[in-house]
């Protein structure tokens, strides 16, 4: 008995000795760089909310007196064209930048996520026709479907977001596909299924949250590449457009300025690298932590 | 072999089919009748009603979507792709005019996205942790996130405004002016690589750092053989592996690119095509578009997915 519970006690102490979630903040708060990344995104998010009480002027504020003013104390950044204060519509932009990557994000997770577990779980020609259909999608550059789906639509926010969100959805599709061939073979799965349980109880309680890891890792992974994508479609003039502040258009607008007033292009292109980088090392660091082996897949 | 690309190249002609009538389908909700696109709205007011149904018939605007699709279809195997009403020209002419620039501009893009991020992410591997991992890594990780337009701006107030180093705009063929092409390309060829290099550069340093763990590698540098040797010879080739998959999806987004980079710098290629044709609602253009960047895609994942086989000679046919 007392030789039994020694070898018990050997085995517990040969047990890991920090749980998953330890580990998992040690290794996600440990690099510097990931950190950065999320204090970086909270001031973002800090700034997007209390964006009427941080701006210095009401960003749609047009003051002709005061047309392409120089950085000043007045104005830190300057103003545009139309004498509105770049610092202020600057700030202001967060918000549909903000919106516009978690919303398609959101729309391509959920839309991705549904069809490649159909496609994943029933197989066949079902598989067939669905994963068809995306590679049909993925055989065309990202930002010009989105660009000509937009165009159809119009611009604007919302269409924006749909444009970007149907162009993402292939990405999604495609991991959750793989993933869910992978788990379907596993044996709790038959199990579950000599059970009787329905094909939407095994899918929804028992695929989808074993696929959720990589889905949301890509998910933080690709909010950098949508708003990047944004900013390109704003630029091209088919996103948002002015009095509306979007960092993609104020880049634009300032481009026929640029000797003369450089900050109207460069304020805002820092600001959208300065969101990307952070996500991006974000999602790095989450991927890390949750499990490295997915490096190089996703 | 040959089976497998007979078999994958039958693949490639319904991913396109496919793609195309999404295409269509899409821009054939664009609001607004087509036929004032190619009548102009002065002209539809003169017309009477009888005359619009005339010319809506002689177009085929009549039939349903399916029908005009088939029909366009047939026309392109003919070489008909169509006339814009937006350039008034035939769309074959004009995309062959455009799509050498945009190759050229892709092919040395790619090219360059490929030998400098294999380059920087073989360094990060092998000097881990050491001050050249930290800038090549910081370098990659800035690259995939810097929005191309705007490096684009940046570099022409740097370069071309303030130092006059290079030229800001436009297009000449090498052929004609061989310096004068070089000159004119630097830039948008750097802005259009940077994004692809970047992510070859992540890639190649994990999975070479994957790699280089493995008993082989340690045989190899017990066997007393050259740290060149053991990297260049032994580890890269299988490093390689992961790189070459997202390579293939690289093009497309060096197509993706090209589209914002050709309008910073006024350079006159597909991408600009679509984006006139697809504000001026121009959809033969857009289809036509659609088709040759289609194909260029899909032409180098089968490209991409045969070499493969020479990398890794696991991977069988069939």
């Amino acid at each position: 008995m007392k030789q039994r519970r020694k070898r018990q006690e050997k085995f517990m102490e040969e047990r890991p000795p920090m749980s998953g979630w330890r580990r998992f903040a040690r290794v996600f708060f440990g690099r510097k760089v990931v950190l950065f990344g999320l204090i970086v995104l909270a001031l973002y998010v800090l700034i997007a909310i209390f964006a009427d009480l941080i701006a210095p002027y009401d960003y749609k504020q047009i003051n002709l007196q005061q047309v392409l003013a120089q950085p000043s104390g007045e104005h830190l950044l300057g103003t545009d064209t139309a004498g509105r204060d770049v610092l202020s519509r600057l700030i202001y932009g967060i918000r549909p930048t903000l919106i516009v990557g978690s919303a398609t994000i959101l729309i391509a997770a959920v839309c991705g996520t549904i069809l490649g577990l159909i496609a994943g779980y029933f197989g066949g020609w079902i598989q067939t026709i669905i994963m068809r259909c995306i590679d049909a999608l993925m055989g065309f550059p990202m930002l010009l479907l989105a660009l000509v789906i937009a165009a159809v639509l119009g611009g604007g926010m919302k269409n924006i977001i749909i444009a970007l969100g149907v162009a993402s959805i292939p990405t999604f599709a495609r991991v959750m596909c793989a993933q869910t061939l992978i788990i379907k073979e596993n044996d709790y799965i038959i199990a579950g299924r000599s059970l009787g349980f329905t094909n939407w109880h095994l899918m929804w309680n028992h695929i989808v949250p074993n696929a959720f890891p990589p889905l949301v890792i890509l998910a933080t992974m690709n909010i950098g590449m949508v708003i990047l994508m944004e900013a390109g479609l704003s630029f091209l003039g088919i996103g948002i457009q002015a009095p509306d502040a979007a960092w993609g258009s104020m880049v634009s607008a300032g481009y026929n300025r640029l000797t003369s007033n450089p900050m109207l292009s460069v304020a805002p292109g820092i600001a959208i690298m300065l969101i990307v980088f952070s996500l991006n090392m974000v999602g790095d660091g989450l991927r890390d932590a949750v499990d490295p082996r997915l490096r190089g897949t996703l | 072999m040959i089976t497998y690309i007979i078999k994958r190249l039958i693949q490639a002609v319904f991913i396109l089919l496919l793609l195309t009538f999404i295409v269509y389908g899409v821009m054939r909700f664009v609001p607004g009748d087509p036929l004032l696109m190619y009548l102009g709205a002065t002209d539809i007011q003169a017309l009477s009603p009888e005359a619009l149904d005339q010319a809506r018939q002689e177009l085929g605007l009549d039939q349903g979507i399916l029908v005009q699709y088939f029909k366009w279809l047939g026309n392109v195997f003919q070489g008909d792709w169509g006339k814009s009403f937006h350039f008034k020209a035939d769309v074959l002419l004009l995309i062959s005019q455009r799509m050498p620039v945009t190759i050229y501009l892709g092919v040395l893009a790619f090219f360059f996205s490929s030998t400098i991020g294999i380059s920087l992410g073989i360094i990060a591997a092998v000097r881990r942790g050491k001050w050249a991992d930290t800038v090549a890594t910081l370098a990659a990780n800035t690259a995939i996130t810097i929005p191309i337009f705007w490096l684009g701006i940046i570099m022409i107030l740097i370069f071309g405004v303030s130092l006059g180093w290079l030229p800001i705009a436009g297009f000449t063929s090498p052929f004609d002016d061989f310096w004068l092409s070089t000159k004119k390309l630097i830039m948008p060829v750097i802005c259009l690589m940077i994004g692809s290099m970047g992510s070859n550069a992540r890639l190649t340093r994990t999975s070479m750092l994957e790699v280089i763990r493995q008993d082989y590698i340690r045989t190899a540098w017990s066997k007393g053989l050259k740290e060149r040797v053991i990297i260049l010879k032994h580890a890269l080739k299988n490093s390689l592996i992961p790189v070459i998959t997202v390579m293939g999806l690289q093009v497309r987004f060096i197509f993706g690119g090209a589209v914002l980079i050709e309008q910073v710098f006024a350079i006159p290629g597909m991408g600009r095509l679509l984006v006139d044709a697809t504000f001026g609602k121009d959809y033969m253009v857009v289809q036509g578009c659609v088709l040759v960047i289609g194909i260029i895609v899909v032409l180098t994942n089968l490209i991409v997915d045969i070499s493969y086989g020479w990398l890794d000679p696991r991977v069988r046919y069939d």
